[in-house]
């Protein structure tokens, strides 16, 4: 996308919508070809479109589907400056663009240390190694013969809206809150695998390892993935997509994103933690006093407004307005979300839609009646261990602005009187 | 043999010579690794050394292979080019507004820099240093974070767990919850604060992609 995309300029987007209303004004008060009178009103109902009356596309034209070309707008971006090269770096997931709870495959922001690795399925095995009675190879014929399960879990990556520890710095929820996705997995659990390979009495942690040049390793407790870690190679019912892991992933439902290794080729069972580069020298959280913490591996309840946002600002006129977001906790499900539309002062219970499962996104609605003046929205979660989405000053207050990662804090949207929308900060 | 076999399993079942199930597990599946795919694939090392392969390496002959293989990235100290990682200094930068993490100011454990290394460095061609190599560019980190002060220091898988890094004692553990839950109260929903007022805007500090002023601002995602 371009400086010209307008959709990420509210005022324009807005100037764009009027003017398009003025000239569709204009013509249907002038005279039509071909008619002997004047019709008034619409031109969307008064003048026949292309696709009322030629032939479309027949079901040859498009054999793997695509959105609609109005919807080109819908993508992921990147941040340039963020990282160094874009093999090693991020995009983030158009959040303002989509509803419900589930994000299309296509749309699931993207992390990966080395690029996209494309792997051949045929090629590919997964091994089991160390603390077991039987070091086994699987292939990807062998790990479908296993009896499956399907699960609805949202990946966040632990950086998300780390760029806002210090201050409000990204306009749009995109980018403070994009590196999320939640989709639904078909896997293997992993504890099929780790059984049938046999698990030794010593054995306490896992180390998988992706097939990429980066060689992702992390240390997971074998307690978790004995609970409810997946070995997946579908989301959303179609095979993974190369940027998730195809042909296979590890799902760490709850826990930071870093840890579900894509392109999955080894697990090895040892009796401590590696202390890899990606849970010492990144993922572990500095405090303000210089100290760490490290194996911090649960994302904490959390919740955006996705609409309205700085891309998505307020299109209409005062009246009746669907405010809507997106919520979710590692420890379990949302068991409320609280709204506020004057920065925190007064707070109204949201509607939350759709199903609300555990580790996995709730959709949430406030409707209500605007008369047009400024807002400082705000959404506020709790999840069903009791734990209450904090301020960012509360955040602060613990961890000081240092630690990148974990920032649940609670985001404040300024919506102005004209319907453009500033991510701010608020006393 | 099945003919939905596909060539290329077929030939890989063949070269490991084994085709039939292992027995023991409950469904049957997988089989058997073979001793040398587990060596040609379990490269890890931990703090305690395991993993850890035969082989040396000294100062000198990393500042070598450092400046010929990574410094184009790193920089020949590790200073770090434009905004490719900085590998040594940071001390003393942790509870500071910009803290510089690195290897001496940072790490906990030296076994790391050893695995990283070995696993995905150089980048964009990863796994192509010796044992010897590695050893070699893990003593040069080592002296340019002025963990050890002689130049002709050699590191070895004998010696290696003897070097401590000097940040190991300053992480802990999650001790997270660490802010309110229900049981600290139910939150406020009315009269919660008395006045609000904006205190930051984003717009102050535009670093928006696609916005005019595209620059570089304070943040990094790892
Ligand atoms: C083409 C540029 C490039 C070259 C050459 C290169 N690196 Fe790197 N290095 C990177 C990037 C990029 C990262 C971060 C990768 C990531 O995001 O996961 C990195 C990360 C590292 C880290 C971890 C830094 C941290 O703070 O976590 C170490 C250590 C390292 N490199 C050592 C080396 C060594 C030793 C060599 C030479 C053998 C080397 N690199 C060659 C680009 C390079």
């Amino acid at each position: 996308m371009t400086k010209t995309d307008d959709t990420l300029r509210a005022p324009s987007r807005r100037g764009f919508l009027k003017s398009g209303i003025a000239v569709g004004g204009a013509l249907a008060a002038a005279p039509l070809a071909g008619r002997a009178m004047a019709s008034e009103g619409d031109p969307a109902i008064l003048e026949k479109k292309d696709w009322n009356q030629y032939l479309g596309d027949g079901v040859d034209a498009r054999p793997y589907g695509h959105p609609s070309e109005f919807e080109a707008h819908v993508v992921r971006r990147n941040v340039g400056w963020l990282t160094a090269d874009p093999v090693s770096s991020v995009n983030f997931t158009p959040l303002h663009e989509l509803d419900g709870i589930i994000t299309p495959n296509g749309l699931c922001f993207e992390r990966h240390h080395a690029g996209i690795a494309e792997v051949d399925p045929a090629e590919h095995r997964l091994m089991i190694n160390g603390l077991v009675d039987r070091e086994l190879v699987f292939t990807m014929q062998d790990l479908m013969r296993f009896p499956r399960e399907n699960r609805v879990y949202f990946l966040e990556c632990a950086a998300n809206s780390g760029m806002e520890w210090r201050g409000a710095q990204l306009n749009g929820c995109q980018f403070t809150h994009g590196m999320i996705h939640n989709v639904m997995y078909t896997g293997v659990p992993l504890k099929y695998l780790l059984e049938e390979a046999g698990l030794k009495t010593n054995a306490k942690w896992l180390l998988p390892e992706g097939a990429d040049a980066a060689g992702m390793t992390r240390s997971v407790p074998l307690q978790k993935a004995l609970d409810d870690c997946l070995v997946a190679f579908r989301m959303n019912g179609e095979a993974l997509r190369p940027e998730q892991g195809y042909p296979v992933r590890l799902v760490v439902p709850g826990w930071e994103g870093n840890m579900w290794v894509k392109w999955l080729r080894r697990i090895e069972v040892g009796d401590e933690p590696w202390h890899h580069r990606e849970e010492t020298s990144k993922y572990t959280d500095l405090m303000a006093n210089g100290k760490a913490r490290r194996f911090t591996w649960e994302m904490d309840v959390k919740s955006v407004i996705t609409n309205p946002s700085p891309q998505a600002p307020i299109l209409h006129d005062k009246g009746f307005t669907v405010l809507t977001g997106l919520a979710w906790s590692g420890r379990g499900t949302i068991s409320r979300v609280d709204v506020s539309i004057d920065g925190g002062r007064n707070w109204r219970p949201a509607r939350i839609d759709g199903p609300s499962l555990g580790k996995s996104a709730h959709r949430f609605y406030y409707e209500f009646d605007w008369d047009g003046s400024p807002l400082l929205l705000q959404s506020r979660a709790v999840d069903s261990q009791g734990i209450v989405q904090p301020t960012k000053d509360a955040l602060r207050a613990v961890r000081g602005t240092n630690s990148i990662y974990h920032n649940n804090g609670i985001q404040t949207w300024h919506v102005k009187s004209g319907g453009e929308v500033e991510n701010v900060e608020v006393s | 043999m099945s003919k939905f076999l596909k060539p290329a399993a077929l030939l890989a079942a063949l070269a490991v010579g084994v085709t039939a199930a292992h027995a023991g597990g409950k469904f049957g599946l997988g089989r058997e690794a073979t001793k040398d795919e587990v060596a040609a694939w379990d490269i890890d090392i931990r703090p305690d050394g395991t993993g850890l392969p035969d082989g040396k390496g000294n100062v000198s002959d990393g500042e070598e292979i450092f400046a010929e293989r990574c410094a184009v990235c790193h920089g020949d100290f590790g200073e770090g080019v434009d905004r490719w990682p900085v590998l040594a200094g940071g001390h003393g930068t942790l509870s500071s507004d910009r803290p510089v993490k690195t290897i001496g100011s940072y790490w906990p454990y030296l076994s790391t820099v050893y695995d990283y290394i070995n696993r995905a460095m150089p980048f964009g061609e990863a796994q192509s240093l010796t044992p010897d190599e590695v050893y070699a560019i893990t003593a040069y980190l080592l002296y340019m974070n002025d963990v050890v002060t002689d130049d002709e220091f050699e590191l070895s898988k004998e010696n290696f767990t003897e070097i401590r890094l000097p940040n190991e004692e300053n992480f802990f553990e999650d001790p997270r919850p660490d802010t309110a839950t229900l049981r600290d109260g139910d939150p406020c929903m009315s009269n919660c604060k008395d006045k609000v007022e904006i205190t930051m805007r984003a717009h102050v500090l535009d670093v928006t992609p696609d916005s005019e002023d595209d620059e570089a601002a304070a943040g990094s995602i790892d």
